[in-house]
């Protein structure tokens, strides 16, 4: 099957216990249990990460890149997100935070919010554009466009086409670097990542040939270095050079809260947060229940990027500090250090908005049973069939996450109906199966060591 | 003979809570066979709307669906009032539905319109005080 989507979350087999938790969490039934491990369906995978948060041996990783890649540069900027230092408690202050990145070895720093200005024209523009389908759904969350594309592929048309802060501020700061007479090949631009699905998509873009990211830098691993070294009190004393930019404005420091985006738009807006709750909601959009919405702010994690599977810090809290932060600045108070008379993304924004649109997105629908529609309607025939033998009890024992999914992967010759415990129970009693060979079944599931 | 699939939904008179749960169901079955996407969103707009007027004027009805690689023939017969004027039902704008209903969100007087919009082929036949069925047909090979 040709694959579709890389992923940033990757399973280790030496050491997945086969415990099934991740199985019974994802919301696209991407993963079975087979001889004891977890096995990933890509194609099914939107790397929402619901699964990594499950684990409860660390059997799932986050591929991202290690720190010392960025000695590959002379020029070395750290892209942080807001939510970074919503990671950290009062005492905490952002210079500190900064200071220790720059020790780290990063040569600059620059606020990944600062991309949101370019982008909130860009996407005010595309609310006014009659002809366009609505909803609108904002490309902010890449789980959301992976979800889109694989569960919901009828409203990939209404994706907005457009890259996220992200990438608009990895542009800018290259192009600025540029100028300065810094050759591009010397610049390397690595994005503090609060999640999984970010790296995903800078490793592999959905409707763009190439990411201006040099590399991804998991959150929780400089949230650990920046905390030791705080707490070691080796940190903070030092002036911590960041670029002269003009200060974030108040909503751009809230962009990637629930309502960031949605707060912003024109019309009739909705925020909704955490992978089911959007399925629930796309759901009944399908059916057209939900109508006359403008545009839609969706996101895989609870709380937005503040619950993201890499963040340390209590989102809640998280939440918190950023609105209070916010605040803050709308009353002139922001502790960051900007030097106001430098520049402004604003100067760039020709060469930015030329730069925005991302070409289609495709879909990538994983619901089907068969290519051929007279093949799908005997498979869904057979799958009918073999839901009469199976209880309905979704208990996940067969190494499937529901009593259909068995039936389905029985279809597509990936599974027996003899996994169902239920169905081994009835034929040891009809004496059409030998305890011993039920067995060998759930060991093969299960793994030997089980039982 | 090709092959051919049926399915049967029971719809309950007045239980708004539960619109839509045979649209869902349906929905689920035509992605499962490969339906292309924009037939689907049609099929299931057109099967909604039809639902929810059983749900908003009948005490009760049911849904037949019958699909096979040329088409998919959904049928929406109910026991309830029927309707007196069908031209009249056609229009758009035009509607019965007390107040209650409204401010739920339904009875704008479009259901029959937009089901007529988003089907191929739609019939309706209603008698008074007896019922009404209304068919809709997609036709899955149409290269229009």
């Amino acid at each position: 099957m040709v694959k579709f989507f890389h992923h940033a979350l990757k399973f280790r087999k030496d050491v997945c216990i086969g415990c099934s938790h991740c199985m019974n969490e994802c919301p696209t039934q991407a993963i079975r249990i087979h001889g004891g491990k977890a096995e990933l369906t890509d194609n099914r995978c939107i790397d929402c990460g619901k699964c990594y948060m499950v684990c409860p041996v660390g059997a799932i990783i986050v591929e991202a890149d290690d720190l010392s890649r960025i000695f590959d540069y002379t020029h070395r900027v750290a892209l942080i997100p807001n939510i970074l230092l919503g990671q950290f408690p009062e005492g905490v202050s952002i210079s500190q935070i900064c200071s220790v990145l720059m020790e780290a070895g990063f040569t600059h720093i620059f606020e990944v919010e600062h991309g949101t200005r370019v982008l909130e024209d860009a996407m005010t523009k595309m609310m006014e554009e009659k002809e366009l389908p609505r909803p609108l759904i904002s490309t902010f969350c890449p789980a959301i466009v992976r979800l889109i594309q694989v569960r919901f592929p009828m409203f990939t048309d209404n994706l907005m086409l457009l890259k996220a802060p992200l990438d608009i501020a990895a542009m800018y700061y290259r192009r600025k670097l540029e100028e300065e007479g810094i050759s591009p090949e010397d610049t390397g631009v690595f994005y503090i990542t609060p999640c999984a699905a970010k790296i995903a998509a800078i490793k592999s873009p959905v409707g763009e040939e190439s990411s201006p990211i040099t590399g991804v830098i998991n959150m929780d691993f400089i949230y650990n270095k920046i905390y030791t070294k705080v707490k070691q009190g080796l940190s903070g004393k030092g002036s911590c050079c960041l670029p002269a930019m003009q200060p974030l404005q108040p909503e751009e420091m809230v962009w990637s809260l629930t309502e960031g985006e949605a707060a912003r738009m024109p019309g009739r807006t909705l925020a909704i947060d955490e992978v089911s709750n959007v399925i629930e909601f796309l759901e009944k959009m399908e059916n057209e229940e939900i109508s006359d919405i403008d545009f839609l702010e969706l996101r895989a994690c609870d709380q937005s990027c503040a619950g993201g599977i890499l963040t340390s810090g209590n989102r809640f809290f998280t939440v918190e500090r950023l609105r209070k932060r916010a605040e803050e600045a709308a009353r002139g108070n922001d502790s960051m250090i900007y030097d106001t008379a430098g520049d402004s993304i604003r100067d760039h924004f020709d060469y930015l908005n030329e730069h925005l649109k991302v070409t289609q997105i495709k879909p990538r629908a994983m619901d089907k049973l068969d290519e051929d529609m007279e093949q799908a309607m005997l498979k869904m025939r057979k799958v009918q069939e073999i839901m009469k033998d199976l209880p309905y009890v979704d208990c996940g024992i067969c190494g499937s996450p529901t009593c259909n999914s068995l039936a389905e992967d029985i279809v597509q010759g990936k599974a027996h109906v003899n996994q169902c415990i239920y169905v081994q129970k009835r034929w040891e009693q009809e004496g059409k199966l030998q305890p011993k060979e039920s067995m060998e079944i759930l060991k093969e599931i299960w793994g030997e060591d089980k039982f | 003979m090709a092959e051919r699939m049926q399915f049967e939904y029971n719809v309950d008179g007045g239980n708004f809570t539960r619109a839509g749960f045979a649209s869902s169901e349906i929905k689920k079955i035509l992605k499962k066979l490969n339906v292309d996407i924009g037939i689907v969103k049609r099929t299931v707009v057109a099967t909604y709307e039809g639902e929810v007027n059983i749900v908003a004027h009948a005490y009760s009805g049911t849904i037949y669906v019958d699909i096979d690689t040329e088409r998919i023939r959904i049928n929406l017969k109910d026991e309830g009032p029927g309707i007196p004027d069908i031209d009249q039902a056609m229009e758009e704008g035009y509607s019965t539905a007390s107040s209650q209903v409204r401010e739920m969100g339904f009875g704008a007087g479009m259901g029959l319109p937009n089901m007529k919009k988003n089907a191929d082929e739609m019939h309706i036949t209603s008698e008074v005080d007896k019922g009404t069925e209304v068919e809709i047909v997609m036709f899955l090979n149409n290269k229009e």
